[in-house]
């Protein structure tokens, strides 16, 4: 061991022998293509299975109402000529891709040739049926959200150098305390802000053991996971369950419909109905976005996370920047954890969050560890959450556990087919050292 | 705690490639001219690996029994009266937290009292070696899972998915065992290579996606262990799987043939999962020191770049290590199905998955180490179950207690600063940080 200790310099290589990274919204071709590709198989997947597969006859509707949006009337198609022509235009969009491969725009191609799947399958699934594709759609929403927190609080940390693994754990720790709070005041805002507390504490944990003592930062992310899973779960045990009627059994926030906008169909109920979370998410993702990009403090906070040494001679406290990002992305975590109690079933649970904590990890590295891009990334996998309820009432043949595991499925694929080698910022992971 | 045969000499001088950590405290606090001690004594109040662990144990039984403290009611009612009757107060909160880890003690170990009376009438003894072997049991699969996180671990990957492995393990050596009828000299071993490859192929898929497309082991694991619990639903409810006549998510029972076998008689569950996982020890020691193939994994764990430069393939052995990490979380749940369960339902190897990785980060990633951190977390388990049926504290409390525990070992230099160790040997984790990019 010494020998081989001695003979090799220490573990981690410091961040600014690094080459200077390429941009990273680049895309290789080889990339494109495999997207324009994939595509093309979509397209044949719908015309033989959604369009020649079913009988003419079959129809589909899409319910377009829900209330406080002026009636619309409902969409009736026929599956097979839906999809079929959805299939032309999924292979032109694959086509294009293949053939021109655009850099810039090859992701909304994608996207958009992804979105007429979808469609297709909606219609197909909904054969002979009635699907009500707006409250799918605010369905997706409210599953977006704690994703949204998530990762919000992931790129607060990593765009200032700290992997934070324990987000999982934070959600845990903002859904116990966030109920519990809340039921115990009877003031649910107590209970959102119990939550932030009972995050930024865990961050400030995270921020503790990995700045002061520089230990691993995703095994001390890992490492407040299981602390906070087995605390949550003995102190329900313990403290909750006996009198659960006071102490777990918080009301929960009602949506909040805004004048006017509200009543405009499909949009209103999905965008402007929604309970606060839903509205704290929105405003906390323009929040980090200007402040990141737009601001000082985000200039500093991305030097430290890309080059903390630059940083420090130019008399940024690299530490102190990593300490505050890093509580208060514990915070924005929790308040995404009080909504899984406060904001939807009202009642705290072990292990409730079922490693969605994880999953925002993903959709942050997804979206590129940017607000918007970290968006896109949850928005999918709200969509597979909501519709996997939707498949299970409509009983269409897919065994529940295979709709259940999708979410993680579409996770693993985006991660390793969408994304490749993504480009994190240049120091995350790396503890800070003066010289 | 013995001191583990792999640790580092406390009085060598801590090594050039060591953490910042070491550095930056030694700056902190010169030593003390001082009249040196004798060696064994010197020992003990140093923070090598044996003293930190101990106090790191230590700490979180002290913390745990606070947690108990403040959630009790009757604790806490004794405790608002403290100023008038101090005594009461006091004598309840102790007796409380005394009562339950003596629970803990006596279900993990041994009862003083049953042991008194089989000695003393020389009959009972199977009921005195209960707790231990019901120890032993639970150890078993943590130490094949622990040392497959902890090879992947010195190698600078990151298997978070012994979960989703051991359910793989499990399902195909459950397939193996209700598949074919054959004796039992070659069944069982047809049962256990199939655990093996089971997890091996479920290790094989995150360490594939990582070499080849450089998809994060952490949250591909992650899925899968979730991918791999519905999948367990999946089969649980259908043929061939499912127990037949059963409408609950039950699986077939394994056949005598497939079982095994008890280590001292019927009364004991101790099994001879227990002997793979010790040989897998020794092996696992073998291969990490004295293998070439396990030289260059950790030449790849501590610099990818002197292993890139001197030829290794780290495509190659980042594969090679998940598949692996995975074979043995494969034999894990092997282990737990043909030694004890003998059938699985829904959420099978419950928190063993994820025991496993802090009983990797509490043996330091090497094999002996993961065998004594094994058998502390699998006597705190069993002892656990017995705290609750004794004293209606939630079983809860020990993951509480082992998350404490590696939160402590993981941090030696805030034990070290708690009770004013004097630095020298540090004890930390070895670990490579590659972050996501990697």
């Amino acid at each position: 061991m010494s020998v081989l200790e001695a003979a090799l310099p220490g573990p981690s290589p410091p961040p600014e022998q690094h080459a200077p990274p390429p941009d990273s919204r680049l895309v290789s071709s080889g990339r494109i293509r495999g997207m324009g590709t994939f595509l093309v198989a979509l397209a044949a997947v719908m015309t033989f299975a959604f369009g020649l597969g079913v009988p003419s006859s079959d129809r589909a509707t899409f319910i377009l109402t829900a209330p406080p949006a002026v009636n619309v009337a409902p969409l009736t198609m026929s599956v097979r000529w839906v999809s079929i022509v959805l299939a032309v235009l999924c292979a032109a969009a694959g086509l294009w891709l293949v053939f021109r491969r655009e850099q810039r725009a090859s992701y909304l191609v994608f996207g958009a040739g992804f979105t007429l799947f979808l469609w297709s399958f909606l219609t197909w699934v909904a054969r002979g049926a009635q699907l009500n594709f707006v409250q799918m759609l605010a369905t997706t929403l409210i599953s977006t959200t704690p994703l949204v927190f998530g990762s919000l609080s992931g790129i607060m940390c990593e765009r200032s150098g700290v992997i934070n693994i324990a987000i999982e754990g934070q959600f845990l720790a903002g859904a116990f305390l966030g109920a519990m709070i809340g039921s115990v005041t009877g003031d649910l805002w107590l209970g959102v802000l119990a939550g932030a507390v009972a995050g930024g504490l865990f961050g400030w944990l995270l921020a503790f053991l990995t700045l002061r003592y520089g230990i691993d930062q995703i095994i001390a992310g890992v490492v407040i996971v299981a602390f906070c899973t087995g605390l949550t779960t003995f102190l329900t045990e313990q403290v909750l369950t006996p009198d659960q009627a006071t102490l777990n059994s918080p009301q929960t926030f009602a949506a909040i419909g805004i004048p006017l906008l509200d009543k405009i169909p499909i949009v209103g109920p999905v965008l402007f109905d929604q309970n606060v979370f839903v509205y704290l998410a929105a405003v906390l993702l323009v929040v980090v976005h200007v402040g990141l990009f737009r601001t000082r403090w985000g200039l500093r906070v991305r030097a430290v996370g890309e080059h903390p040494h630059a940083a420090e001679t130019v008399g940024v406290h690299v530490i102190s920047v990593r300490y505050r990002n890093v509580i208060l992305g514990g915070a924005i975590a929790g308040i995404g954890g009080a909504s899984f109690t406060i904001g939807s079933v009202g009642q705290f649970s072990p292990q409730m969050t079922a490693g969605l904590g994880y999953v925002a990890l993903a959709a942050m590295i997804f979206g590129r560890w940017r607000p918007f891009g970290a968006l896109g990334a949850a928005l999918l996998f709200g969509f597979c959450v909501s519709l996997q309820s939707f498949l299970a009432v409509l009983n269409v043949g897919i065994p529940s556990p295979f709709l259940a595991m999708a979410p993680y499925v579409i996770t693993i694929a985006v991660v390793s087919g969408l994304v490749g080698r993504v480009r994190p910022p240049a120091a995350d992971g790396a503890p800070y050292r003066r010289e | 705690m013995p001191d583990q045969p792999g640790a580092r000499n406390p009085a060598a001088p801590a090594p050039a490639s060591s953490d910042a950590t070491s550095d930056a405290t030694s700056d902190a606090a010169p030593p003390r001219p001082r009249r040196p001690w004798p060696a064994p004594l010197r020992r003990l109040v140093e923070a090598n690996v044996a003293v930190v662990t101990f106090l790191s144990v230590f700490s979180a039984l002290l913390l745990g029994g606070v947690l108990i403290i403040v959630t009790t009611p009757a604790v806490l009612h004794a405790l608002a009266n403290i100023v008038s009757s101090p005594g009461r107060a006091l004598g309840v909160a102790g007796s409380t937290v005394g009562d339950a880890y003596s629970a803990m003690f006596t279900g993990a170990i041994f009862s003083p009292s049953s042991l008194g009376h089989a000695i003393s009438t020389g009959h009972g003894w199977t009921a005195t070696l209960t707790p231990i072997s019901e120890s032993l049991v639970s150890a078993t699969p943590l130490i094949l899972a622990g040392i497959g996180v902890a090879i992947g671990f010195s190698t600078g990957v990151f298997n978070i998915g012994a979960q989703g492995q051991l359910i793989a393990g499990a399902l195909a050596a459950l397939y193996a065992g209700f598949a074919v009828r054959l004796p039992i000299g070659i069944h069982l071993p047809i049962v256990v290579l199939a655990g093996a490859a089971g997890g091996a192929i479920a290790g094989w898929i995150p360490g594939y996606l990582k070499a080849r497309t450089g998809a994060h082991e952490v949250i591909t694991t992650i899925m899968l262990n979730y991918v791999m619990l519905n999948l367990l639903n999946y089969f649980l409810t259908t043929r061939p799987f499912q127990q037949p006549g059963q409408s609950n998510a039950i699986s077939k029972t394994m056949p005598s043939t497939a079982r095994l076998p008890h280590l001292f008689g019927s009364g004991l569950r101790v099994n001879a999962g227990l002997v793979i996982a010790l040989v897998l020890v020794a092996a696992a020691w073998w291969f990490t020191r004295r293998s070439t193939l396990g030289f260059s994994f950790r030449v790849i764990g501590l610099n990818p770049r002197a292993g890139k430069t001197a030829g290794i393939d780290a495509r190659r052995v980042t594969v090679l290590v998940l598949t692996i990490s995975g074979a043995l979380a494969g034999l894990a749940g092997m282990a737990s199905l043909a030694g004890t369960d003998y059938f699985l339902s829904s959420g099978y190897g419950g928190n063993i998955g994820f025991n496993a990785i802090t009983v990797a980060l509490l043996g330091r990633n090497r094999p002996v180490g993961v065998l004594l951190a094994a058998l502390l977390f699998g006597a705190l388990e069993v002892g656990g179950r017995n705290m609750q049926a004794v004293t209606n504290i939630p079983i809860d409390l020990t993951s509480v207690i082992q998350a404490l525990i590696v939160l402590f070992v993981a941090t030696p230099v805030l034990v070290r600063e708690i009770y004013r160790l004097r630095g020298t040997g540090d004890g930390s984790i070895q670990l490579s940080t590659s972050g996501w990019g990697g």
